[in-house]
C-alpha cells in the first residue's frame, strides 16, 4: 500500500524515542510562477533571498505580538515536546512544537537579538541559509496549526503562529507551497477551492434536491443565490460532491426546510474555508473574507450560518467580524456568523424537530472534535460550547455514542493529521503517520464499545480521514458527517 | 573606601540599570505591537475578570503545565515558589525596619531554599536524560540553571558553612540605595553569590528569563473570547480599509 511503515497502533501509547531527521525527506510540492503571482507574491526564489526575508521577519515581529512574545519566552522545558501528533506518528525530533519554533527562532535570535547576534554558539543562533530554509520548507509544512500545544504550555505559545508567520516569510522570498496558493487562486476566480463554477454548482445542487425527493418524497430546495433569503449559508464546497460532506449538505438544508426558514447558498462565497490563514497572510486572508460580506450585501440576506468546517470556523467565529466587519447590516437578534451546529441545537432545544433516533441504529457512534472548532472557537453563550453542542445534535440523532479517552477530545483532541493547509497527496506519508494518535483512540472505543462510525464537523477531517483510516484497518466510510446523522433521523413534514 | 566595594557598588548599579532598562524596554516593546486577530486558546474567559483569572492561576499554579507534565511542574513549581520564598526573605537585607510580613516568612525561606536547589536539580535532569527535552537544549539552557545552581549553592553555604558579616552587607545594600557608600564584606564566598546575581540581573532582558513578563502578554492566555460581540481591529489592520 505505501514505500513506509504504517505506525503500529499501541494499547496504551506510548511516547516515542527521538529518531533524527526520519521526515526530513517530506516536502510539498512547490507553488508554480502563475500560483505565486495571483497571490502577489513573487513568482521563484527572488535573488537577495536572504535580506528579503530578514526584512519580513523584522516586519511581522513588529505586526504581532504572538510571534514577538512567544520568540522570546520559550524556556525550553518540554512540556510540549510529547503533544504533537506529527512527533508521536514520525518520531523526527523537529516535529516536536518546541523544535518547530526553534527553526525559526534560531534564525530571529542570531539576526535580532543581543545573545545571538554576539554570542551565536552559545544560544543555537543560526544564519538563514539554504540548508536552514529547506528545513523550514520541510517541517512548516509538517504542522497543521492545531494549536495541541498551545494548550500545554504554560506561556500558551502557539506553534501555529510561528509556522504561519514562516510560511509568510517563504512566500514572501517566492518559496510558496502548491496546494494552498493554487487554492486561493481558485477562490478569487472562480469562489470556492475546487473550482466549481456557477453552472456546476447549480446543476450539482439540482442534483441533491432529486436525490432527497426520490429518497423521502419531500421536496427540499438547496437554493443558491437568491436574493431576499432571510440566511446565507457558507459552507465547505466539499460539500458540494465529496463523501461523506455531501450527506452533511443534505442535512442542513432538511434542518432549513423543517424551521421553515429560506436560506440561499452564494456562488460568490462558494468556499468557507479560507486557506489565507493557513499561509499566514492576513492580506489574503482578507480578501477572502471580504467575499462573504460582497454576498451577504448582494443577496440582502438577515443571518449568515457557517456549515461542518473546522479552520473555516476559526476563520469564521473568531477573524470575520475583524476581516470584513462590522456586520452591522444583518439581523442583531443573532451572533455573526453562527454555525449551522448552534442553529440546529436551538430547533432542538425548542423541540422543534422531530428525530427518529432509530434511523441510526446501524451505527455505533464517536465524535472527532476537530482541532480548530475545539481550541480556536466556541458555539453557543458558554465556554466550551464547541463541544456540547455538536454531541447533543448527535446524541439527539441517535442511540448508540461513547466518546474517546479523555486525553484526546474536548480542548485535548488529536488533529486528524491533514489540517493546516497539508491535506494534499504529495504529503501522503506524513498524513498517515500524523493520524496515528486518532486512530489509537479510535481502536481504543471499536474494541471497548464496538463503535462502528466517528462523526466529525470538518471538511478536512472527513476527507482525511476517508481517505487515511484504511491504513489503519478501518472503512474508509467509517467517517461520517454530523449533519448525515441528523439527515438520516429527521421526520420530513412533521412540524408545521 | 576598599576596591572590592567599590567594584560590587557599581556592579549592582549597572545591574539594575540594565535589569531594569532592558525589562522596560522589552515590556513596553510587548504592549506596543498589536495583536491583530483574536487567538485565545479555547476554551477561554468571555470576560475581563475571567480572562484575570485564568492568568492568576497560570502565574500562580502553573495550569498550564499541570495538565501537561507533572514532572516538569513539580520541579518548575519547586524552584519558582522556593526562589520567590528566597527572594521574599531576602527583602530584609534592603528594609529598615524590616518590614512584618518579611519578619514573619523568615523561617520558611531556608527551607525554600532548598526546594529551590531540588527544583533545579530535577530540570536539569530531564534536560540530560530526557532525551526529547535533551535534543532541544542549547549551551545556555544548561549554563542557565548552573548559574541558578550556584546561586542557591552558595546562598545556602553562607547558611550552614561560613556565615558572612550580614550586618555589613545590610548596611552596604542600604548604602548604595541611598547613595551613601558603606564597605562590603569581603568574604569569596559572599563575593561570589553577589556576582552570581548580578550576572542573573544583566542576563536577564537578553535571555529566556523573558517569560516571566512574557506570559502577561501572551495573546492566547490573555485575551477575551468575544469575536462575534466585539469587533476587534489593530491599526496596521485597520489601514488596509482605507
Amino acid at each position: 500500500m505505501a514505500d513506509y511503515e504504517i505506525p503500529e497502533m499501541k494499547e496504551i501509547p506510548i511516547i516515542p524515542k527521538v529518531h533524527e531527521g526520519v521526515m526530513a525527506h517530506s516536502k510539498p510540492f512547490v507553488a508554480k510562477e502563475e500560483f505565486q503571482e495571483q497571490l502577489g507574491f513573487p513568482g521563484e526564489l527572488v535573488d537577495n533571498w536572504q535580506q528579503v526575508a530578514y526584512d519580513k521577519m523584522e516586519e511581522l515581529n513588529g505586526k504581532y505580538r504572538s510571534l514577538a512574545v512567544f520568540l522570546d519566552a520559550c524556556v525550553k522545558c518540554g512540556a510540549c515536546t510529547d503533544k504533537c501528533h506529527y512527533y508521536l506518528g514520525t518520531t523526527d525530533p523537529k516535529n516536536m512544537p518546541v523544535a518547530r519554533q526553534d527553526l525559526y527562532r534560531k534564525v530571529y535570535r542570531r539576526k535580532f537579538t543581543f545573545a545571538g547576534k554576539y554570542f551565536p554558539k552559545l544560544v543555537g543562533a543560526v544564519d538563514l541559509t539554504k540548508e536552514v530554509l529547506d528545513d523550514w520548507y520541510s517541517y512548516f509544512h509538517q504542522c497543521s496549526q492545531c494549536r495541541r500545544c498551545s494548550v500545554y504550555c504554560p506561556y500558551g505559545i502557539d506553534t501555529a503562529e510561528i509556522s504561519m508567520a514562516a510560511r509568510e516569510v517563504m512566500d514572501s522570498i517566492g518559496v510558496g507551497q502548491k496546494y494552498c496558493n493554487e487554492i486561493i487562486g481558485k477562490v478569487y476566480k472562480i469562489g470556492n477551492n475546487l473550482g466549481l463554477p456557477e453552472p456546476a454548482l447549480v446543476d450539482t445542487l439540482e442534483g441533491l434536491e432529486e436525490d432527497i425527493e426520490d429518497e423521502t418524497g419531500v421536496k427540499v430546495r438547496l437554493p443558491v443565490d437568491e436574493k431576499g433569503a432571510d440566511v446565507l449559508v457558507v459552507t465547505p464546497s466539499a460539500d458540494f460532491f465529496a463523501e461523506p460532506h455531501v450527506d452533511g449538505l443534505m442535512g442542513y438544508a432538511k434542518v432549513f426546510h423543517e424551521a421553515g426558514i429560506s436560506w440561499t447558498l452564494s456562488s460568490h462565497a462558494s468556499e468557507a474555508a479560507n486557506f489565507g490563514m493557513f499561509i499566514g497572510s492576513y492580506e489574503n486572508m482578507r480578501k477572502v473574507s471580504m467575499r462573504i460580506r460582497e454576498a451577504a450585501l448582494d443577496l440582502g440576506v438577515k443571518r449568515i450560518i457557517f456549515g461542518e468546517c473546522g479552520h473555516a470556523w476559526r476563520v469564521a467565529y473568531s477573524f470575520l467580524n475583524t476581516l470584513a466587519g462590522p456586520f452591522d447590516f444583518l439581523d442583531p437578534k443573532y451572533p455573526v456568523p453562527q454555525h449551522i451546529m448552534e442553529f440546529t441545537y436551538d430547533l432542538i432545544q425548542r423541540d422543534a424537530l422531530t428525530l427518529d433516533k432509530s434511523a441510526n441504529d446501524d451505527m455505533v457512534l464517536t465524535y472527532h472534535d476537530s482541532c480548530n472548532v475545539a481550541r480556536a472557537s466556541r458555539m453557543g453563550p458558554m465556554p466550551g460550547g464547541q463541544f456540547i453542542l455538536p454531541r447533543e445534535v448527535i446524541k439527539a440523532s441517535c442511540n448508540h455514542f461513547y466518546d474517546m479517552p479523555q486525553d484526546t477530545i474536548h480542548e485535548a483532541t488529536y488533529c486528524c493529521g491533514g489540517g493546516g493547509g497539508l491535506l494534499t497527496d504529495d504529503l501522503m506519508e506524513l498524513r498517515v503517520k500524523g493520524a496515528l494518535p486518532r486512530m489509537e483512540a479510535l481502536k481504543h472505543v471499536v474494541e471497548e464499545h464496538g463503535v462502528t462510525h466517528m462523526a466529525a464537523i470538518c471538511a478536512i477531517c472527513k476527507s482525511q480521514f476517508a481517505k487515511v483510516m484504511p491504513y489503519y484497518g478501518f472503512q474508509m466510510d467509517s467517517i461520517v458527517s454530523v449533519h448525515q446523522l441528523v439527515s438520516n433521523a429527521i421526520v420530513l413534514g412533521n412540524k408545521q | 573606601m576598599s576596591f572590592w566595594t567599590i567594584v560590587y557598588a557599581l556592579l549592582f548599579y549597572v545591574a539594575t540599570a540594565l535589569l531594569v532598562g532592558g525589562l522596560a524596554y522589552k515590556i513596553r516593546k510587548y504592549a506596543k505591537t498589536p495583536a491583530p486577530l483574536k487567538i485565545p486558546t479555547t476554551p477561554a474567559p468571555v470576560t475581563r475578570q475571567g480572562v484575570v483569572l485564568r492568568m492568576f492561576r497560570e502565574v500562580a499554579f502553573f495550569e498550564s503545565l499541570f495538565r501537561s507534565n507533572k514532572w516538569i511542574w513539580i520541579f518548575g513549581y519547586l524552584f519558582h515558589f522556593g526562589m520567590f520564598l528566597v527572594l521574599a526573605r531576602h527583602m530584609r537585607y534592603f528594609t529598615n525596619p524590616v518590614w512584618t510580613w518579611v519578619e514573619l516568612i523568615q523561617p520558611f525561606g531556608l527551607y525554600a531554599a532548598f526546594a529551590m536547589a531540588a527544583g533545579l536539580a530535577g530540570l536539569w535532569a530531564r534536560r540530560v536524560l530526557v532525551d526529547r527535552v535533551r535534543y532541544i537544549s542549547a549551551l545556555s539552557d544548561h549554563l542557565m540553571l548552573a548559574l541558578l545552581m550556584a546561586i542557591a549553592l552558595t546562598g545556602l553555604s553562607m547558611d550552614y558553612i561560613t556565615h558572612t558579616d550580614i550586618v555589613a552587607l545590610k548596611a552596604f545594600f542600604l548604602g548604595l540605595m541611598y547613595f551613601n557608600w558603606q564597605p562590603i564584606p569581603e568574604d569569596p564566598l559572599l563575593l561570589i553569590h553577589l556576582a552570581l546575581v548580578a550576572s542573573l540581573m544583566i542576563i536577564f532582558p537578553v535571555s529566556k528569563l523573558l517569560h516571566a513578563p512574557g506570559v502577561f502578554f501572551s495573546p492566547t492566555r490573555n485575551q477575551v473570547d468575544n469575536p462575534r460581540e466585539q469587533r476587534h481591529l489593530a491599526p496596521w489592520a485597520a489601514e488596509l480599509e482605507k
